[in-house]
């Protein structure tokens, strides 16, 4: 039988900083809290832009979302991680590389995640823009111009701020699938709450005790992010439109 | 520049082969398997059984609601010992790959269990009474007339969550097991030639996911021509 020794949270940890194993794990959680936030940023403003190419009739701009959604789509993201990782700052021009090889090695983890599941992310938000954009009707973008806008003011004032309400409860399942996937960069050693987990184990044999305190705050941090969601729905409904309704 | 130097690709080819075929395995059974339990989970949620669908509705949402790098943590660290327990097998021989099966199996089970359901309720309530008012039992309604349309109809949504168990069968890195990827890595590492290995790894999978998923594609908007 398993011998459960939750106290083990409170003894302080091999090292000798004073830290105690509660300290590690809450490191691995802010550390989780801020790659997903970075990569979330990443996601949202590549993958709109990305999106608005999806649907803006230039061939080139088609093109070249549709290129960035296929390859971010179809690798698996622990390959697209070590590609960021590993051949990246290798192959990277402009002195990109050497410039990431002189960063401070927990830093170069963290730079690498975040690039890889910001891009990873935003090829699906990119999706979820152009989904949106399309589900517009096609007078809503024939009205704007025929208001004298130009295009760019037409997608600015007419067609996004309604396609993003439109999206945001897919993007909010894809906000928890970003922290989900985030535990992914433990495998090349980002001390978020996973690795944590990992070195819990390690040090104090406690698997049972380490792996429930890690699983349990992925869950907490999901349900907190779905609350929050669903609060942005609330406050951005249109009046009128999807049971939106008055007041 | 970086010099490139693609010659550990060609002898290792052997080598990657065998863990493409760990990959692989992983895929089609967790897919057989998958679809197999989700099924059946599918069913028991929509079931009048209070109970049950409680069961089949909490088991689907914390497997989803947890990271499959979590999962795979917890698979490795509680079946091993469940393996060699139920079929008396010894420490010294090696259950990752059983433990790998398993693990996918479950995990994917949950996802696929949602699209299995989507697709049940997708077919017309008024089949499933056409079909009681045949003289069929709920089972035999269930299976002979409303399982059929419903994976015609869901068919590529399942191929396409079968291209992502694919992609995640990768993540069986963390269990230190050598997939296709696995074996790219421990390649490279040897040869110190990490670069060209994983851009090789990454350029296989993306042909082959890229050709799987446009097949789906142009065989889903079949199916919406014909509805």
């Amino acid at each position: 039988m398993h011998n459960w020794r939750w106290e083990v949270f409170l003894e302080p940890a091999q090292g000798g900083s004073g830290a105690t194993y509660l300290d590690w794990v809450l490191v691995g959680l802010r550390m989780t809290a801020a790659v997903s936030l970075c990569s979330w940023v990443i996601a949202l403003l590549w993958g709109s832009l990305m999106g608005i190419f999806r649907t803006y009739p230039s061939k080139l701009l088609y093109g070249l979302s549709t290129a960035y959604v296929e390859v971010f789509r179809n690798i698996p993201l622990l390959v697209q991680l070590f590609l960021w990782y590993f051949v990246a700052p290798e192959v990277a021009p402009l002195g990109l590389g050497a410039w990431f090889k002189q960063l401070h090695p927990n830093l170069q983890l963290f730079v690498a995640s975040m690039l890889c599941l910001g891009f990873f992310t935003g090829a699906r938000i990119t999706e979820q823009v152009r989904a949106g954009i399309e589900s517009l009707s096609r007078g809503q973008k024939a009205a704007g111009l025929a208001m004298g806008f130009t295009l760019p003011q037409t997608y600015r004032h007419v067609l996004l701020p309604m396609a993003f309400r439109i999206i945001i409860p897919p993007l909010s399942s894809e906000c928890v699938n970003l922290v989900k996937n985030s535990a992914v960069a433990s495998t090349i050693g980002l001390m978020e709450l996973a690795y944590q987990g990992r070195q819990l184990v390690d040090y104090t044999a406690q698997s049972y005790e380490s792996f429930i305190a890690v699983t349990a705050l992925y869950v907490a941090l999901n349900l907190l992010i779905l609350l929050f969601m669903r609060w942005v729905e609330k406050k951005a409904r249109v009046p009128g439109f999807m049971g939106g309704g008055g007041r | 520049m970086y010099e490139f130097d693609w010659s550990s690709i060609r002898p290792g080819l052997p080598f990657l082969w065998k863990g493409m075929k760990v990959t692989l395995y992983i895929t089609l059974v967790a897919m057989a398997a998958g679809i197999a339990l989700g099924t059946v989970l599918a069913i028991l949620r929509m079931a009048k059984n209070r109970a049950l669908a409680w069961l089949s509705a909490a088991y689907v949402n914390t497997f989803r609601s947890i990271p499959l790098v979590m999962v795979i943590l917890w698979f490795f660290l509680l079946l091993p010992a469940v393996i060699e327990r139920i079929f008396s097998i010894s420490r010294q021989e090696d259950t990752r790959l059983t433990t790998a099966l398993v693990t996918f199996s479950l995990f994917q089970a949950a996802y696929y269990a949602e699209i299995i359901r989507a697709g049940i309720q997708s077919v017309k309530s008024g089949q499933m009474g056409a079909a009681l008012a045949l003289g069929m039992t709920n089972g035999q309604a269930m299976r002979l007339v409303v399982l059929p349309q419903a994976f015609r109809n869901m068919a590529p949504l399942l191929l396409t969550q079968t291209i992502i168990l694919f992609q995640d069968s990768s993540l069986v890195y963390v269990a230190s097991l050598a997939d296709f990827f696995g074996v790219a890595g421990i390649i490279g590492t040897r040869d110190g030639r990490q670069v060209e290995l994983y851009l090789f790894a990454g350029a296989v999978y993306f042909v082959a996911c890229f050709i799987l998923s446009s097949l789906v594609k142009r065989w889903q908007n079949r199916l919406k021509g014909h509805a």
